[in-house]
């Protein structure tokens, strides 16, 4: 009999909770443990595995941009973000829920805060799943989009989305002043994903109240970048670096960046077969190399994705 | 991990006679050499047999590289991409059966030919054709020949008779094809046709152990181009990543000889043509270095063969895209011309931004050695003079009407220099890319 290698890993990826049941004090339906690991993806001989979740993505105002294959897909939905998020809980299986408040940018429509607080407000009755409250990127904006989000969800343990080196105090008092979790941002660079942690903590975030977004680029867009960043934070941390010990999110959404992956083009095959296989590949690809959660956007993509993940579960 | 041995390990073990036979004048020498794999034990007549054993487990790498017809698999030292390059990339094959009638078999050799796609320079697609027989020498035979004859990929020759398989030999055996394969009940016959061919041989079990006398089979038979089939094509997923794993960590970490060699999934089992391509995707990232599909069509290929290059690639090298000018929407004579470098993130994220403004741009894209603009900037690869020259090169003065140029905005301080040098009013342009979008729909509003 060969001798079965077995990696035995003196660190653990803290067991962050996110979504708060009635239990917790909140309202939600289920509530989703992140992480909890102690060995690298699927490895169940030789420690504990957990598993990914999945949710998908819900966009306050769709852009002239989007994938016009997405609009096609969920229809009038699309125009409702209330009714797109119900169809993704309640028809397609997602796990929660990730709101984009994209229209709050100042330099788009400038929703106010108060509105979108009133979006997040009616998603939490209608839509019971989990919920990452994500503002549009503007520093100044978001600070306020998210204190009064993460007001409107007090005690929902929803996470807040994304805390930056230049806007994490922001995004960290709206988070500490509501029960909600910080997604830490990164561009790529398992150095910043590590300093942005030392400095939530210092202004006393505790890290159960952290989930690391090492930013996943999709297939074709840098995805070997993204791998191994998140390959090197899991590694890191099962080594027992603690700052790097938080589980990891992945916005897989970040594939819809390559056209190449759903423009008609008859010699690279059927658009919307290959457009859900980018999509897919891109998880896989999270998936492998650490990812916790991932969102995506096709419903085609998450029942193949689930499969997957229940048979990697074993 | 089992450390290399250095040259004075390796001196202790040779017969210090310093005879030269080798070639080289010292016994030392030779050692040196031998630890910086420069030359082979087998040139020396005089070394032991004890210490012949002790150096070839220790001077082998951990993994065989194996041939099959033009490509290269396995190879492998690492587990993590993120430490040192993944060697060979994974290569795919697909089946086809000689039961099919010649119209049939023609068409898919045609089709998995064709099977390829160029993107940022690289060709990728199907890199061999698996033939597989229902039995018949004969029939076997043929259908190899109307392969042959209407493609020119390496092959894979897939029966459990050494009968048929030496049918297909007979023909191709000059390109090299993988046996596939050898198993409990014909792997001594197996490994005889693929010493007297000189072609690498596929052996196959469920289970490990049973692998492994394989392996020892093989090697007893003077067969040294071995690939493994743990049969995980009809395994779960989970069973399927942790096998996969544990086999590449057995030859890269623990140096266990028996199966130090490529692993390879057989997906040929009737499962539709999503679940192979998933199982594909998750054995490229995690060491498959061969998969045979039962069927493939391009709208899987293309993002298996993307990802694949993105995972083999060079973590310490820069990717790079070629520079030159890129047209970015269908630009017209007044449409924006944009610098950048040609890191292909940066590449990536200003093209993109600029598609997601709408508004056509020329994209002239300077070499910086595959630098970001900063990088670049700082490293004396990106200034007014490299610039002025690839604006020179690109001749896109003969395409647009104006003469504005925008530069990245965290290069600002060399506008004047660049307006000196060519000529062009140099547009400081904006700081992070993301900005492009409103930055160009500004533009284009005048």
């Amino acid at each position: 009999m060969v001798a079965i290698p077995k990696e035995s890993w003196t660190g653990k990826i803290k067991e962050v909770v996110f979504g708060a049941t009635a239990d917790e004090g909140g309202t939600r339906d289920r509530r989703l443990l992140l992480g909890g690991e102690t060995t690298l993806p699927f490895l169940s001989f030789e420690g504990r595995v957990s598993r990914p979740v999945i949710g998908m993505e819900v966009i306050d105002t769709v852009g002239e941009d989007y994938p016009h294959m997405i609009i096609d897909e969920f229809g009038d939905l699309i125009r409702d973000p209330v009714a797109w998020a119900h169809a993704c809980v309640y028809t397609y299986g997602a796990d929660f829920i990730c709101l984009k408040l994209l229209s709050t940018n100042p330099e788009e429509d400038n929703v106010s805060a108060e509105d979108a607080a009133a979006l997040v407000s009616t998603m939490l009755v209608q839509v019971k799943a989990p919920l990452i409250i994500q503002g549009s990127g503007d520093y100044e904006k978001d600070a306020r989009v998210m204190e009064l989000c993460g007001n409107a969800a007090k005690g929902e343990r929803c996470l807040l989305a994304k805390a930056e080196q230049d806007n994490y105090k922001s995004i960290a008092v709206a988070a500490t002043a509501s029960g909600h979790v910080i997604v830490a941002f990164s561009n790529i660079d398992v150095n910043i994903a590590k300093q942005i942690n030392i400095m939530l903590t210092e202004f006393g975030v505790p890290l159960d109240d952290i989930v690391i977004d090492p930013l996943m680029a999709g297939i074709g867009f840098g995805v070997e970048y993204a791998y191994s960043a998140m390959e090197r934070i899991k590694l890191a941390a099962l080594t027992g670096d603690k700052m790097l010990q938080c589980p990891m999110i992945a916005d897989i959404t970040t594939a819809w960046s390559a056209k190449e992956a759903y423009r008609a083009d008859a010699k690279l095959g059927d658009e919307k077969e290959r457009a859900v296989f980018w999509e897919v590949a891109s998880a896989l690809a999270a998936l492998m190399s650490g990812a916790n959660a991932i969102i995506l956007r096709h419903p085609r993509s998450v029942a193949i994705t689930r499969k997957v993940v229940d048979e990697l579960m074993g | 991990m089992a450390m290399p041995m250095t040259a004075l390990d390796i001196f202790k073990l040779l017969a210090k006679k310093n005879c030269g036979e080798c070639g080289v004048p010292t016994c030392l020498a030779f050692a040196m050499m031998l630890a910086n794999k420069q030359t082979e034990l087998s040139k020396c007549p005089y070394v032991s047999p004890e210490a012949s054993q002790q150096l070839e487990s220790t001077s082998l790498p951990p993994m065989r590289t194996v041939t099959i017809g033009d490509f290269d698999i396995g190879g492998e030292t690492e587990l993590f991409r993120h430490d040192k390059k993944f060697i060979n990339q994974t290569a795919y094959a697909v089946v086809i059966e000689d039961r099919l009638d010649n119209a049939a078999i023609i068409e898919r050799a045609k089709k998995f030919d064709a099977m390829k796609f160029e993107r940022i320079g690289i060709i990728s697609g199907v890199d061999s054709i698996a033939i597989k027989s229902t039995g018949h020498a004969q029939r076997f035979a043929e259908a190899v020949q109307l392969v042959q004859d209407n493609s020119a990929l390496p092959f894979v020759l897939m029966s459990n008779d050494p009968q048929v398989i030496e049918a297909g030999l007979k023909l191709v055996s000059k390109a090299k094809p993988l046996i596939y394969s050898g198993t409990v009940h014909n792997c001594a016959a197996m490994a005889k046709l693929a010493k007297q061919y000189a072609c690498p041989l596929a052996i196959s079990s469920d289970d490990v152990d049973e692998l492994i006398e394989l392996s020892e089979v093989a090697k007893s038979e003077g067969v040294d181009d071995v690939v493994l089939d743990l049969n995980l094509g009809n395994q779960t997923l989970h069973n399927v990543l942790e096998w996969l794993t544990v086999l590449r960590r057995l030859s890269v970490r623990k140096l266990f000889r028996p199966l130090g060699y490529p692993i390879m999934i057989n997906l040929d089992n009737g499962a539709d043509i999503e679940a192979q391509a998933v199982t594909a995707a998750i054995g490229t990232m995690k060491y498959a270095s061969l998969i045979i599909f039962g069927d493939l069509d391009p709208a899987r290929l293309y993002p298996l063969a993307t990802l694949r290059t993105n995972i083999y690639t060079d973590p310490q090298a820069l990717i790079q895209v070629n520079p030159g000018l890129y047209e970015i929407g269908k630009p017209n004579r007044r449409s924006p011309v944009i610098v950048t470098a040609n890191f292909s993130l940066t590449y990536f994220t200003v093209a993109s931004d600029i598609e997601a403004s709408k508004v056509p741009a020329y994209l002239l894209v300077v070499d910086t050695e595959g630098l970001s603009v900063m990088t670049a900037f700082a490293a004396d690869k990106f200034t007014p003079e490299t610039i002025a020259e690839a604006l020179e090169q690109s001749k896109v003065a003969d395409k647009v009407d104006h003469r504005k140029l925008t530069i990245p905005g965290m290069i600002a301080m060399m506008k004047m220099k660049l307006e000196d040098l060519t000529g062009w009013e140099v547009i400081v342009g904006v700081k992070d890319s993301s900005g492009l979008p409103k930055y160009l729909k500004e533009i284009a509003k005048g």
